[in-house]
């Protein structure tokens, strides 16, 4: 579902070239959950961003539902969910349900599917309450799921989620989860998710990549990360010894 | 005090909020008094306040008796502020100038059909135009430039108006740094670029710049009083793009910024060349070129500056009013 | 293409609609501040008869024509140079991964109606010179012709502006000399500008064509600078050769957009 070959993403900072993602390579099948680790500046956005056609990748391949993201940017968007933790995609004057309209009719949503959906998603999001408040009135919990449910009124297959948690209280964060797990599992829609959280990995993800200095540090399933430091018990631990290590070989 | 306070001219706050007249207001000291009458009668006061603006913290014990230091530091930190945006102000500069050259040609056409018109030679007319696009940043003709409406929405002037010192001459230190940021940066390329193309006048000796220094100065002050007034608005009203479009018209056109004011005719003439607005471009215009005289000149802007900062002091304290006392 | 914009505009329409009285204050209020320009030229021929060889309604016609194309440019597309605010506040990332252009999406954000006065506003100026004027009947299917040419001209420039500001984020402004410069630049006749402005202003940047050129033609006059008179028909043709180096530009700068923030 998600293929990237050797892709690599470099910025021109005053006349110096920055690789923010050079030379990743990995693979996700249909209907994996994955979570993606790394330390602030480590690449994972600009990795987000290049999956769904915001950034143009400096070299390399990058396939999603078998398209180019650049190229094919507006055709991909009707088979991709995005959600950004610290900005919306929402708009931010217009109510929840205007903006939800609004989204029907950009993705060419049929009516009675949009209805069903957005009924759903009501329902299991509970977006009742707040569905007439304009975006900017809303509680960051409250947004986050209204940001989830317009990242899914088109049905797309993939659902790549920026840091999905951040700043959110215990009770908001535990919705979400129990959201995204049920989506993945029930309705089979491929998940990718970038967190600081390691709650979110421990409880959603069945496979966890580590990146690191815009390079791949590690691939594999949770108790393979935890196997990589047997003396350790807990996952902050692990990640912190990964992190930490990451750093120093890279100097 | 809170007497006092009652007996006095019921502000637009009063108006829209009546209150109990006697009610007790508790007296903290850290808390700016909000009456006119109190305080030291300096010098130095009387020169800095203008009519003692009431805002004024005199029972402040930590900034009684003078004041000066801590203007004086908000004016750089005005400019500092501003030279943050170095790239933003010199785009503005060279849009001005652009406007300038295009505004010029026009003129110059009028003033081949009618030479002399209105007192001005040909080299008095571009001159003219370079000078009032010169104007448009430091004088901040099209409007804004403070922070007050931005903190009135996110309801931060609360915080601003517990602070012992004057909400109006806090924000006329910043933009006094403000204006003289622009001066430079986006003031002098204009009439650089209007001498290079097509030459210009200059004031002539020490007396000819004295003169238009402090004329300039009086008409950033009127034209500082006029934006804050319509800043404080924003207090009384859900949407504030009215008033500030509204200002917008009155000041791009009545300010002598789009067309010099002696070409417009009649009756109508004389009144737009005596409203605060042709204090604000006009009048500096004309004591730069030497075609008005600046001693009456300063006095026609100096007259507008006390009455629209008078109007804005007691719109601070009607707003100390409505934001403080009431807690609204 | 169409379609969407149409909807996207008219959410936007609707919700700048819901505040009924501000709305109709900010239509009076922008069309009294687009009439500001008219009231120059007015003043401007309170002391004069002519300018540059150009009476009173002639500037009039030429102000109009172009300025019927300039608000409908600044009404309809003219949103798109608030580009990079929408880099540097990030709400461009969002506008990616829709499946819209952005181009449209940019167009359409905030689209208010109100701008519809300023149209109304030129075009009434225009309706005026037109009666004003004893034209000849035989040349004014030039008119509809050189409002599209201005319409085509000026959203160029406007993407041209846009694609701009990708590289020059931090100095979004400078765009506006060009911008709304064109549109000072064209209400009044290229005869009171330098020989050497106007050669700029129609070979380089061709802004001759949005009304100097086929406003010529309807006037029924010579060119000062003493074009040839095929030029006055060369408006569609300059129109299209705008057209095209902004769109490149535009896709161009689509392709080198660095987004920002971690």
């Amino acid at each position: 579902m998600i293929e990237l070959d050797r892709a690599g993403r470099s910025f021109k900072v005053r006349r110096e070239v920055v690789h923010a993602v050079r030379d990743l390579s990995f693979t996700i099948a249909a209907g994996e959950f994955v979570g993606c680790l790394g330390p602030n500046g480590a690449g994972k956005s600009t990795t987000i961003k290049m999956l769904c056609g915001i950034l143009t990748p400096t070299s390399g391949r990058v396939r999603v539902a078998g398209l180019d993201p650049s190229r094919r940017r507006t055709t991909l968007a009707r088979r991709i969910g995005v959600v950004f933790g610290q900005r919306t995609t929402l708009w931010w004057d217009l109510p929840l349900r205007d903006s939800f309209e609004l989204i029907r009719l950009l993705y060419n949503v049929d009516r009675v599917a949009y209805r069903s959906r957005l009924d759903e998603l009501t329902e299991t999001l509970g977006l009742g309450d707040f569905a007439a408040k304009p975006v900017r009135q809303l509680s960051l919990g409250q947004r986050m799921r209204g940001d989830l449910a317009a990242a899914l009124l088109h049905a797309p297959d993939v659902l790549v989620l920026d840091e999905p948690t951040i700043g959110l209280d215990v009770v908001s964060k535990a919705g979400i989860r129990d959201f995204l797990r049920r989506l993945n599992s029930e309705q089979g829609t491929t998940v990718l998710l970038t967190t600081h959280d390691l709650g979110d990995i421990e409880r959603l993800c069945r496979r966890v990549m580590l990146i690191d200095h815009g390079r791949l540090a590690f691939d594999g399933t949770l108790d393979d990360l935890m196997a990589t430091a047997p003396g350790r018990s807990t996952i902050e631990e692990v990640v912190t010894r990964l992190y930490t290590t990451g750093r120093e070989t890279a100097r | 005090m809170s007497t006092r306070r009652s007996q006095g001219p019921p502000g637009p706050a009063a108006a829209l909020n009546p209150l109990p007249a006697a009610r007790p207001r508790a007296h903290n000291p850290a808390l700016p008094s909000a009456d006119p009458r109190a305080g030291p009668r300096t010098a130095r006061h009387r020169a800095i306040t203008l009519r003692r603006c009431e805002t004024i913290p005199f029972h402040a014990p930590f900034h009684a008796p003078f004041h000066a230091p801590l203007y004086a530091r908000l004016v750089r930190y005005g400019f500092r502020k501003h030279a943050t945006y170095v790239w933003g102000a010199l785009a503005g500069a060279f849009t001005n100038s652009v406007f300038g050259v295009l505004r010029a040609y026009v003129l110059i056409a009028l003033w081949e059909a009618r030479p002399g018109l209105a007192g001005y030679d040909v080299t008095h007319a571009v001159t003219y135009c370079f000078v009032t696009q010169a104007f448009i940043g430091p004088m901040q003709l099209f409007g804004g430039g403070l922070d007050v409406p931005e903190r009135i929405r996110t309801g931060d002037i609360a915080l601003d108006l517990v602070r012992p010192a004057s909400l109006q001459l806090w924000s006329m230190a910043e933009d006094l740094g403000r204006a003289g940021y622009l001066f430079l940066v986006r003031g002098i390329p204009p009439v650089l670029l209007g001498a290079a193309l097509f030459g210009v006048v200059r004031p002539s000796g020490f007396a000819g710049w004295a003169g238009f220094a402090a004329c300039f100065l009086a008409g950033w002050a009127v034209g500082f009083a006029w934006r804050y007034l319509v800043a404080l608005s924003v207090c009384w009203l859900v949407d504030d793009r009215g008033v500030q479009v509204g200002s917008l018209v009155l000041t791009t056109l009545l300010s002598g910024m789009m067309i010099p004011l002696p070409l417009v005719p009649g009756p109508l003439g004389e009144l737009v060349r005596a409203l605060p607005w042709a204090a604000m471009a006009q009048a500096p215009a004309d004591v730069y070129l030497g075609t008005a005289p600046p001693l009456e000149t300063l006095a026609f802007q100096a007259s507008w500056a006390v009455a629209l900062l008078a109007l804005g002091a007691l719109g601070t304290r009607a707003i100390r009013h409505k934001v403080v006392i009431q807690g609204g | 293409m169409v379609s969407t914009y149409i909807l996207l505009a008219w959410t936007w329409a609707r919700a700048a609609m819901a505040y009924r009285a501000s709305f109709a204050l900010m239509a009076v209020l922008g069309t009294v501040l687009a009439a500001t320009d008219v009231a120059v030229i007015l003043v401007i021929f309170a002391n004069t008869t002519s300018l540059a060889g150009f009476s009173h309604d002639e500037v009039l016609f030429l102000y109009g024509a172009s300025n019927v194309a300039f608000c409908f440019c600044d009404m309809f597309v003219g949103n798109v140079d608030r580009i990079s605010r929408h880099i540097k506040a990030g709400t461009f990332d969002a506008m990616l991964i829709r499946p819209v252009s952005p181009w449209i999406q940019l167009a359409t954000d905030n689209f208010s109606p109100t701008r519809a006065g300023r149209i109304a506003q030129a075009a009434a100026v225009l309706a005026y010179a037109l009666a004003a004027l004893d034209l000849d009947a035989r040349r004014l299917w030039m008119v509809p012709v050189m409002i599209v040419t201005g319409v085509v001209i000026f959203a160029s420039l406007w993407t041209l502006a846009a694609s701009v500001q990708f590289v020059l984020t931090d100095a979004p402004e400078v765009v506006n000399a060009f911008t709304y410069g064109s549109g000072q630049l064209t209400q009044y006749p290229f005869s009171v500008y330098a020989r050497d402005l106007v050669r700029g202003v129609t070979y380089a940047l061709p802004l001759a064509f949005v009304n100097w050129q086929p406003g010529l033609y309807v006037l029924g006059r010579d060119d000062p600078f003493g074009t040839p008179s095929f030029m006055r028909f060369l408006g569609p043709v300059a129109a299209v050769g705008l057209a095209l180096p902004a769109w490149l530009a535009w896709r161009r700068g689509i392709r080198h957009y660095r987004s920002t923030g971690s």
